[in-house]
């Protein structure tokens, strides 16, 4: 017997808003039924199609915020000013709309429960999505991987998935606005865990990942054990 | 058969109508990558074509700079979305660098500092569709942006104008590079919007 290899096309899927959930104010969490989602791996991302009644369409690309769970995808997404779908996404969208998806996308920045660990997670503001799907998978899978999070945002009121962060081991930094011990301010490398074989997993904006790789090499981690996602500043 | 989005209008630039499809119009510069920015040292830096036969073409930095360089103006593409119209590079034409390189092999594996690669078929590199570029709108390359040299192969989605470039390995049978094995597409024309594996 030859082994098949079946090759799909990703096609578009429907999907159908089953509910919305605020996370700040200018981020919500979209929870989708999409019938015949293929699943997906955490920190993967999904492709978002919007379509006016005209046929003009729109696509944007967005970090699924939780594990599959059988056609239900999740997703959060952050309003850009002036952008042209997320506004609609956070703003408009309502349960029962519909639009198009299409993935899962991306095969690097993931990370699965079969994978022992230590894993460092470091983000920067709403890079808190994919890496949120990895903290949930390890819940959900019951694995005991160590998991560290580093967390930066501008003040209290930015964070997401603020109730769920208490179930791990987590750290937020304040840029802006700080409650607690460390004064507000940029990460820096005393923020940061020393290298212990850990896989990271940095994301955010553009900037942020950048320092971020820069003092995590600081701090003894191995390029090839730093795995990134980046943001730009510009976005929809 | 689209489904439609109630109450979605869209915005629609002008400018859109130069745009490949499913694309939309950036007036930043996102970064996007794997990993760190690998921090190359114009000291040792080396550009290296190996062909078939495992013969080595080999640039040092003076080398490259050295070389006739060109001036192009391009659309570029990315695949997670975002066009940048008309941007200006300055480098060295592929046509200059395989002027003395003897091959016959059709498929070329591109190499970066940091380990990256991405794969396309020799042809989309010859003829003045490729350059190393070192500059970028008059200014050095920036190393977040790929320098000090990245390659520029604008016809194609951007992941192929591998950043930190260091080589190119001349291959008879296409291989796929690192994000070609992860699910991307192996030629990725924006045009016919070739973003993943089987598009």
């Amino acid at each position: 017997m030859t082994e098949t290899v079946v090759r799909r096309r990703t096609p578009w899927l429907a999907a159908t808003v089953h509910s919305v959930r605020s996370e700040t104010s200018v981020a919500r969490t979209i929870v989708l039924d999409v019938p015949g989602w293929p699943g997906h791996v955490a920190g993967q991302h999904v492709d978002v199609k919007l379509t006016a009644p005209d046929g003009y369409s729109a696509q944007r690309s967005y970090s699924l915020a939780a594990p599959a769970d059988g056609d239900r995808v999740e997703l959060t997404v952050q309003r850009v000013e002036d952008g042209e779908v997320s506004p609609y996404l956070v703003d408009e969208l309502l349960p029962t709309d519909q639009f198009e998806v299409r993935g899962p996308i991306g095969g690097w920045f993931t990370w699965h429960a079969t994978e022992p660990g230590p894993v460092l997670l470091v983000a920067g503001g709403s890079g808190i999505v994919p890496l949120m799907a990895m903290v949930r998978e390890r819940a959900r899978a019951g694995s005991e991987a160590p998991f560290t999070l580093v967390y930066s945002v501008r003040g209290p009121s930015d964070v997401y998935y603020a109730s769920e962060l208490a179930e791990v081991d987590a750290t937020i930094l304040y840029t802006r606005t700080a409650i607690g011990p460390r004064r507000a301010g940029r990460i820096t490398a005393a923020d940061l865990p020393a290298a212990a074989d850990a896989r990271v997993y940095v994301c955010g904006p553009t900037g942020f990942v950048e320092t971020v790789s820069d003092l995590l090499l600081e701090r003894g981690h191995d390029a090839a054990n730093i795995r990134t996602e980046r943001f730009g500043p510009s976005g929809g | 058969m689209s489904i439609v989005s109630r109450g979605f209008h869209g915005r629609r630039e002008p400018a859109a109508a130069d745009l490949p499809p499913g694309q939309y119009l950036t007036r930043d510069f996102p970064v996007l990558q794997a990993g760190p920015t690998p921090r190359v040292d114009l000291d040792t830096w080396q550009f290296t074509i190996s062909n078939e036969a495992g013969a080595k073409y080999t640039w040092s930095w003076r080398e490259l700079l050295a070389l006739p360089s060109e001036t192009t103006t391009v659309d570029i593409h990315c695949v997670t979305r975002w066009s940048k119209l008309k941007t200006t590079w300055q480098g060295v034409s592929l046509d200059t660098l395989f002027e003395d390189v003897e091959t016959a092999a059709d498929y070329a594996l591109v190499r970066s500092y940091g380990g990256y690669t991405t794969n396309m078929p020799l042809e989309d590199l010859l003829d003045g569709k490729a350059w190393i570029a070192y500059r970028f709108e008059g200014e050095e390359l920036t190393s977040d942006h790929g320098g000090p040299a990245r390659l520029l192969v604008p016809h194609l989605y951007f992941w192929k104008s591998a950043k930190w470039v260091t080589g190119i390995d001349l291959l008879v049978d296409d291989e796929p590079g690192f994000w070609e094995q992860l699910g991307y597409h192996s030629y990725g024309d924006p045009w016919r919007e070739q973003r993943y594996t089987d598009d």
